[in-house]
């Protein structure tokens, strides 16, 4: 077994014959589970996910126009008394976050205390005018979170980025929780492990509880921009699980400020949209005019209080990059506490402090641009030339402002089942938090994507990445 | 909650293309044993009757290819170019399916994404062997669907797709008839005259009515008895009797269910009305083909009324 | 001043529409240096129309049309009392921070022939109003104003290189340039009494000096406006101010006909 030098969550840092004590019984199994066993299963579960269509769609891939993501079947395991812990910061992180969303699209008060330089808010495009001064029904933003969190040990969580407007990868997690239930049933004997299938309900709680007051029985429906999206099963899965109608804009009609969905009985009254389409194809007459798609007048719609838009356009905002830095300093303005989850150190260029560090050690560092997108003007200090090294220490030196810093982290790894049998992969997080007008809802999972790659520390599932199913336990021992 | 336009629209499509692949299946399965059974000219006949029986006979002959086994057999199913082709009929199923996944089964979702995976990832049909083989695992899976759609709930949504199904089934029946009767009584040529064994027998294969017919008649192969069992036998499911008596009660399956009737359960009716009166001798004697081109053209009116009458979009 | 506006919008289409959705900002707001007497909206089809406030303060309203429709006719009438207050706006809402206003769109974009102009211009004087009068002055004296016509969608740095543009173009042009020279500025539509026919309603735009606030800049006239000016919404650019944003469902094309007219009422003064 390869050891990277990183955190392993079950095997800790001494290997599969001395893991970390309260894994010893699920070190077991993994070590008592024929890999063959364990591959046979792991190949009945892609089956499996291959016939139901959950799939995604690589772009610009003409071969295989649709994958389904690969699964390994060793899950990742919190213990009761992790999962409380992280539990208390997501709530405490996406409190801020509609604390945050509130102010900015309302009083500005961020702004006029000097929390947040102004510019870095309203130059900002995902700052959208064109929702200001709007408060969603009940006030509530950012009804659906996922917070994407990376470990570097036994208790060093942190948040790599937030995702405030529609994160994905929920079906992901309730289809392998069913993978798992009927792939390996002796582990859900030998663990208590919490359930995640009420999820759908507490989403549709989540949707009701923020309809527009006075609608006695709101209609929810899920809104997909159609079956070409490579999120699409999700949608449609996520619509099933509820009961409600799976719409696409064309199925959408506005008429005197209320929104309506064409049946074949007539126009039916909708109340709450779950929009898994981007702010900028919501409503060609308040975004993009370009646009073929949207609702027009979906944004008079929500403007006048008579639809519920989960999550509200414009919180873009939030979970921006050059926002991301700031988390700290938000969560500690709204909610009086310094954050339970902090972010992963963050140098802002900007600040001339933070570039003299920067500038000291860029060698050690990730160096980003603030508004750049897809890797473009990255620099990864451990692995760049000299060359590239002076190049970003010209361009820090000439634009300060546009770049951030980080430092290299040493993700955990999750035992995993490669081509030589077990080996330790690393590992990312995402969990889901439902904001209602009611409660903010924890569920007791996530989304652990995985590096199949030795040493690797990409888990997009673009590039290689895996998904795991990932456990809460009831208790303190697995 | 009353179903979206759209997923009706979805859902009518889908009943249809499934129908129509899994016509094109038995098409396909029944001219390759005529093939085999006929001398070179005879076969090339069959393939293209084959052809025009399913609208392609000129998106075929623009392709510049001969009307040989391996070439049409090719671009009935797996020929992607061709609209007509079964790739294309399940990719088109699969697509409405995707679009309306909320209203299926696991089940008959999974038939169908099967099917088109058995397509997706083939270049070839290879020889007449393989052809059938691959044919008869679309006829499989397609009546994998069809008993899945059976297990669903007897809903809206089943009704639209067994709908779909009916309005297709009943296109692909007159066409079969009209081109076959053509092709094999040129002009002039009596009914019940020296007719081709083999060529009619294709055409009950086709409609899987071999087994019905020995059972409803005993004076052997007759042109007259084909022809009154494919279009005024109900109790033939893909004679056309049948379907439009199937259309009228989906129809009004769907009335009762929805509180929507309207244009479409008239036409219904009333095509159900004439359907029952017609003999068929009357039907031959007044010319056959011109009986049959009307019920295509009413049958295609029917088909708008039922978009219309459910708000399509 | 009391102006009296009427704007007339007609779509024909050449297949019967379905639906039409449009939002309109084509209703004036009162402030210090501006009343409005009476305004009034009308369509010639039967419609619901529901009025709103966006979200940079204009006064919008929702138009909601149903099929099957072959022409529409937007009309609006109304008389406006005016102050000159040499271009200063007083008592607009202003929902937005004047920063916001820095922000450029793809229409307001600065080519670096533009980027230069501003900076040449305004080379030599430190005082941001001199500098925004002398943007202004220049860009009048550089383009022959035409009458203008429903928007083609110009860019600001499309527009610099030609010779003669509408009030339209000129005004996008000031406002990618003065954000070139870090003043806050805006894109304004309304209604200005000239001689001019028009097809379009007039553009001109907004800086912001701190201090003094939004002033009114029109490089139609080199000047700011005075008493001649109705002000109806503000945008990032023309596209975030334009007096109707629409969407028809139906096939088949549409034209468009636009006819303005204001007139000064009495002789007050």
């Amino acid at each position: 077994m390869g050891s990277t030098g990183a955190f392993d969550e079950i095997w800790g840092h001494g290997g599969p014959e001395a893991p970390r004590e309260a894994f010893a019984a699920l070190s077991q199994w993994i070590a008592e589970t024929p890999p063959d066993e364990l591959q046979r299963r792991q190949h009945s579960a892609e089956a499996a996910f291959r016939q139901l269509g959950i799939t995604f769609a690589v772009y610009g891939d003409s071969d295989a126009a649709e994958r389904i993501i690969p699964f390994d079947i060793v899950p990742r395991i919190f213990l009761r008394r992790e999962w409380e812990k992280l539990s208390e910061g997501l709530v405490q992180r996406v409190e801020a976050i509609n604390a945050f969303l509130e102010d900015i699209y309302g009083a500005r008060r961020i702004l006029d205390e000097g929390i947040l330089p102004p510019e870095l808010v309203l130059h900002n495009e995902q700052f959208r005018p064109e929702v200001a001064g709007i408060r969603p029904p009940h006030g509530v933003w950012a009804h659906i979170c996922g917070i994407d969190l990376v470990r570097t040990g036994p208790d060093e969580f942190y948040v790599l980025e937030d995702n405030a407007r529609t994160p994905s990868g929920v079906s992901y997690m309730l289809e392998n929780r069913e993978a798992m239930i009927r792939l390996c049933p002796e582990l859900f004997r030998d663990f208590r492990v919490a359930p995640v299938d009420s999820y759908p309900d507490m989403l549709l709680e989540t949707m009701r509880s923020v309809a527009p007051s006075g609608r006695a029985r709101p209609v929810c429906v899920v809104l997909t921009p159609g079956h070409f999206n490579s999120a699409y099963y999700e949608h449609s899965f996520l619509a099933d699980s509820m009961g409600v109608e799976l719409v696409e804009a064309a199925d959408l009609v506005v008429d005197d400020d209320i929104v309506y969905m064409e049946t074949i009985a007539g126009r039916v009254r909708v109340d709450v949209i779950y929009r898994r389409i981007d702010d900028d194809f919501l409503d060609p007459l308040v975004f993009r005019p370009d646009s073929l798609l949207g609702v027009p007048g979906l944004i008079a719609a929500y403007r006048a209080g008579n639809v519920a838009l989960l999550n509200a356009p414009g919180n873009g905002i939030a979970d921006d990059k050059a926002i991301y830095s700031y988390m700290p300093e938000i969560v500690r303005f709204y909610s009086g506490g310094e954050a339970k989850l902090p972010n992963v150190e963050t140098w802002r260029c900007r600040e001339p402090q933070a570039l003299k560090y920067v500038l000291d050690h860029l060698p050690e560092l990730v160096v980003k641009l603030v508004d750049g997108s897809g890797g473009y003007g990255m620099l990864v200090g451990p692995t760049a030339t000299h060359a590239q090294i002076e190049a970003f220490r010209a361009a820090l030196i000439a634009e300060p402002h546009r770049y951030i810093a980080q430092p290299t982290l040493a993700l955990s790894t999750v035992p995993t089942l490669t081509e030589k049998g077990l080996a330790p992969r690393h590992v990312d997080f995402r969990p889901f938090v439902l904001t209602g007008s009611d409660k903010v809802r924890v569920v007791p999972g996530g989304l652990t994507r995985v590096a199949l790659r030795e040493g690797s520390l990409v888990v997009n599932s673009s590039q290689g990445g895996g998904t795991k199913d990932s456990f809460v336990l009831l208790g303190d021992a697995a | 909650m009353m179903m979206l336009s759209r997923t009706a629209a979805a859902l009518y499509w889908l009943g249809r293309y499934v129908e129509r692949a899994d016509f094109i299946a038995r098409l396909v399965e029944a001219t390759i044993r005529l093939d085999a059974l006929s001398p070179r000219p005879a076969g090339e006949a069959a393939w293209q009757s084959a052809l025009a029986v399913s609208y392609t006979d000129e998106a075929f002959a623009a392709t510049g290819h001969p009307a040989t086994q391996a070439h049409v057999a090719r671009f009935l199913t797996l020929d992607a170019g061709n609209p007509g082709a079964i790739i294309r009929c399940l990719e088109m199923a699969r697509n409405n399916a995707r679009a309306v996944r909320t209203a299926l089964t696991r089940e008959a979702w999974t038939a169908i994404n099967r099917a088109w995976w058995l397509f997706a990832n083939r270049a070839s049909t290879g020889g007449a062997t393989e052809t059938l083989n691959l044919v008869e695992q679309i006829k499989g899976e397609t009546r994998g669907f069809e008993g899945a759609i059976h297990r669903m709930m007897r809903n809206e949504a089943t009704l639209l797709i067994q709908l779909g199904a009916a309005i297709e089934r009943a296109d692909n029946t007159a066409r079969l008839v009209d081109v076959k009767y053509h092709l094999l009584l040129p002009a002039g040529e009596s009914v019940g005259g020296a007719v081709d064994r083999d060529q009619w027998t294709t055409i009950l294969q086709t409609v899987s009515a071999v087994t019905a017919y020995r059972w409803l008649y005993s004076e052997g192969l007759r042109p007259d008895n084909v022809i009154d069992l494919l279009v005024s036998r109900a109790e033939l499911p893909r004679s056309l009797a049948a379907c439009v008596e199937e259309s009228v009660t989906l129809l009004s399956a769907l009335a009762k269910r929805t509180g929507l009737q309207g244009e479409a359960d008239r036409m219904a009716r009333a095509r159900l009305a004439r359907i029952q009166k017609a003999r068929t001798p009357d039907i031959i004697v007044g010319g056959l083909h011109e009986y049959l081109e009307t019920f295509i053209t009413e049958n295609a009116l029917l088909d708008g009324a039922i978009a219309r009458q459910f708000r399509f979009l | 001043m009391r102006i009296a506006v009427e704007h007339r919008s007609v779509y024909r289409f050449t297949q019967p529409q379905a639906r039409i959705v449009q939002m309109l900002r084509l209703t004036p707001c009162d402030t210090q240096h501006q009343t409005v007497v009476s305004w009034m909206v009308g369509v010639d089809c039967d419609a619901r129309l529901r009025d709103a406030v966006d979200g940079y303060g204009n006064a919008v309203t929702m138009l909601y049309a149903e099929g099957p429709i072959e022409a529409i006719e937007i009309a609006v009438t109304g008389e406006v009392l005016t102050t000159d207050n040499a271009g200063v706006v007083r008592g607009a809402a202003e929902p937005l921070p004047p920063a916001l206003f820095l922000r450029t769109t793809a229409r307001t974009a600065a080519s670096p022939e533009l980027a230069a102009f501003a900076r040449d211009v305004s080379d030599g004087t430190g005082d941001p109003i001199e500098r925004l009068h002398r943007l202004n002055q220049a860009l009048h004296a550089r383009f022959r104003c035409v009458p203008d016509v429903p928007d083609t969608g110009l860019t600001a740095a499309e527009a610099f290189a030609g010779k003669a543009q509408a009030s339209r173009d000129l005004a996008q042009m000031f406002v990618a340039a003065a954000r070139t020279l870090d003043a806050p500025a805006r894109y304004v539509s309304g209604y200005r009494l000239d001689h001019m026919a028009q097809c379009a309603p007039h553009g001109w735009c907004e800086a912001w000096v701190a201090g003094l606030g939004w002033i009114g800049f029109d490089p139609v006239t080199g000047m700011s406006p005075g008493d001649g000016h109705v002000r109806v919404a503000v945008g990032l650019d023309a596209d975030g101010a334009a007096a109707i944003a629409g969407r028809r469902i139906g096939h088949g094309d549409e034209e468009l006909a636009v006819d303005v007219q204001v007139d000064r009422l009495g002789n007050e003064e």
